[in-house]
């Protein structure tokens, strides 16, 4: 075998696997701005529809959509966050939007976050769980005006 | 974190076709090194390259469709790159046996079969990584016994002056290699449990928050271990490998920096008194300040390893050009020694990205993962994987002293490859629950809310 093959054959190999190794770094780029909305969801009619004034997080505003969290029951009652600041962290941590003093209530909570003009809860796999109703929650929950979320001993709810 | 990601209209795709795409650069990887060592060593294609083709060909199809079936959604990077690691892993091994009248390559094929259908086993069997937070203690207590396992007289076997292998009849295991998959599972499950215990108690000290001095046993004991691993298995690697998962694990699972200066100096008490102590710990230690001082003696495996990356340069020998066989261990510890010298510099760095990627893709998994317990077990199994590449390739190029690690799907040795194509299941099976998209609610509108429960009011 020739010098001049074995050069070729080792520049082939050093070839082939840097061709794979940024095949996969490519696919990996993809698979980071690929991501597509599912079809037929809110968000994607509402890119369609032009005349929303800007993509915003918060769903339209309309008459009756409900503009705000309160904690209705528990130490902190009375506090409050606009749903503009979307999505809202709850817990008892210092970067919560609404911050408990509730022993039950774990450091990052719960979320509340906006899908087209539909408001969710979401659990952050705390430790005492959030429940709607009486339903402990494992996925992301539609809420809607007066349901009543439970975080610890603490009761919050959308309100207009 | 995870809330750009795993959340409400956003939703990954299946990607299936790209990983298809990717598998078979992947076995052109594998298979291409197999016919480069054929042609630099002998001058011709190996005789069995259909056959050693079309068998790695059916193993990598075959976890393929398994990911298919059974978890469409994970993610698409991971296996090509595992199987192009596991395939020059063998072709280099195939390599050495060449030079030196052995056959590892064929066993390590065999254990590469059995990992493959573990790992097939794995995602058809566990459909929810969350069914594994229910066996936290026991796969502690069972990854104890395992660890233990090394130490009993008649099984357990010392080999190179490690005491890690275990001889159940014909088969030697090292037990430790299955024992950090099931740390992963039961480190994640209790600490998703304590964390806020451990996350919030404490008080602050010069900057750091200081945990509680109750808080400390898990750690204290998980250090006591690793010192137990150290002192009676002689086992430096892994004593480094579980410390190190279970600080990072800790610190991941509380955002707490202060157990990283806690665990820091306990690692560095830790390896002060094991320097102080130990004969090998020193030797260890002196090698790999000068490796040269006992060339014909202990610092013969680092020296020759170094020339043989120096031989190598930029881009190598090529395979059957160098002389990578003057390495001791050549096909286990030292395997990136032996990639070093033939595919060069060039080679080295590929191979070092592959395992990039493979912990950037464990994270990725972490980050995207919706549930605490998934969030931690990817993180671990991505930390174990990080942690052994760093020390293994870290000690092979003499950046810190050499620890006896395996290179995770590239070296020779069964029991770390098939624990390792375990964790890449169970990260596939973590990532295809992450991605998957969350069932659509967004239809349920007011009115509709109300009707469902009028609805069970009328079923009553």
């Amino acid at each position: 075998m020739s010098e001049l093959t074995l050069f070729l054959i080792r520049f082939a190999y050093l070839a082939i696997l840097w061709i794979f190794v940024l095949s996969a770094l490519s696919v990996i780029r993809t698979d980071m701005f690929g991501a597509r909305m599912p079809a037929g969801s809110a968000p994607r009619a509402e890119r369609r529809a032009p005349k929303a004034p800007r993509a915003s997080k918060a769903p339209p505003k309309r008459r009756g959509s409900p503009t705000h969290v309160a904690v209705v029951e528990g130490a902190n009652t009375g506090e409050r966050a606009d749903l503009d600041d979307a999505p809202i962290l709850i817990g008892r941590g210092p970067d919560a939007a609404i911050r408990l003093d509730d022993d039950y209530v774990s450091t990052r909570h719960a979320r509340i976050a906006a899908s087209g003009d539909q408001w969710f809860v979401e659990d952050l796999g705390s430790t005492n769980g959030t429940y709607v109703g009486s339903a402990r929650i494992t996925q992301p929950t539609t809420l809607s005006l007066g349901t009543q979320v439970r975080i610890g001993k603490t009761i919050l709810e959308l309100r207009k | 974190m995870s809330q750009q990601h795993g959340f409400l209209g956003f939703v990954h795709r299946q990607r299936r076709g790209a990983e298809l795409f990717l598998l078979i650069l992947a076995l052109l990887v594998g298979i291409g090194a197999y016919v480069a060592v054929g042609l630099g060593v002998e001058g011709t294609v190996p005789a069995n390259i259909i056959g050693y083709g079309g068998w790695l060909a059916v193993l990598v199809v075959g976890c393929h469709v398994t990911v298919r079936i059974v978890a469409p959604y994970a993610d698409p990077v991971l296996l090509p790159v595992v199987a192009a690691l596991n395939g020059l892993g063998l072709a280099v091994i195939h390599r050495l046996d060449l030079a030196g009248d052995s056959t590892f390559a064929q066993q390590q094929l065999v254990w590469m079969t059995i990992g493959v259908l573990l790992f097939v086993a794995t995602l058809v069997f566990l459909r929810d990584h969350r069914v594994l937070q229910r066996f936290t203690y026991t796969s502690g207590l069972t990854a104890i016994v395992l660890l233990v396992m090394p130490m009993m007289p008649f099984i357990g076997v010392e080999k190179n002056g490690a005491r890690i292998w275990v001889n159940l009849g014909p088969i030697g295991l090292q037990p430790g290699e299955i024992a950090k998959v099931l740390l992963v599972i039961a480190f994640a499950g209790y600490l998703v449990l304590h964390r806020d215990a451990l996350a919030l108690a404490g008080r602050r000290l010069l900057f750091v928050d200081l945990p509680r001095g109750r808080d400390l046993g898990p750690i204290l004991a998980m250090w006591l271990v690793s010192l137990g691993i150290l002192v009676f298995q002689r086992d430096l690697g892994s004593s480094l490998l579980f410390f190190g998962l279970f600080l990072v694990m800790l610190y991941v699972a509380t955002e707490r920096p202060g157990w990283l200066v806690v665990g820091g100096t306990l690692f560095l008490a830790g390896a002060f008194l094991g320097y102080q102590a130990f004969s090998h710990v020193q030797t260890r230690v002196n090698i790999w300040i000068d490796p040269f001082d006992d060339f014909f003696g202990q610092g013969n495996q680092i020296a020759e390893s170094l020339f043989g990356m120096a031989w190598g340069g930029l881009l190598g020998r090529g395979f059957g050009q160098g002389s990578p066989d003057r390495i001791p261990f050549a096909e286990t510890d030292f395997i990136m020694g032996a990639i070093g010298e033939e595919l060069g510099l060039t080679g080295v760095m590929a191979v070092v990205l592959l395992y990039g990627i493979i912990v950037e893709r464990g994270l990725r998994v972490a980050l995207v993962c919706r549930d605490g317990f998934g969030k931690l077990v990817a993180t671990g199994l991505a930390v174990v994987l990080a942690i052994q590449v760093f020390v293994v390739i870290g000690g092979v190029t003499k950046l810190i002293p050499l620890t006896g690690l395996t290179t995770p799907f590239l070296s020779y040795g069964g029991s770390s490859l098939v624990a390792n194509w375990v964790i890449i299941a169970l990260l596939l099976r973590i990532s295809d629950q992450a991605r998957r998209p969350v069932p659509d609610l967004s239809s349920a509108s007011d009115a509709d809310a109300d009707s469902e429960s009028t609805q069970v009011v009328n079923l009553r």
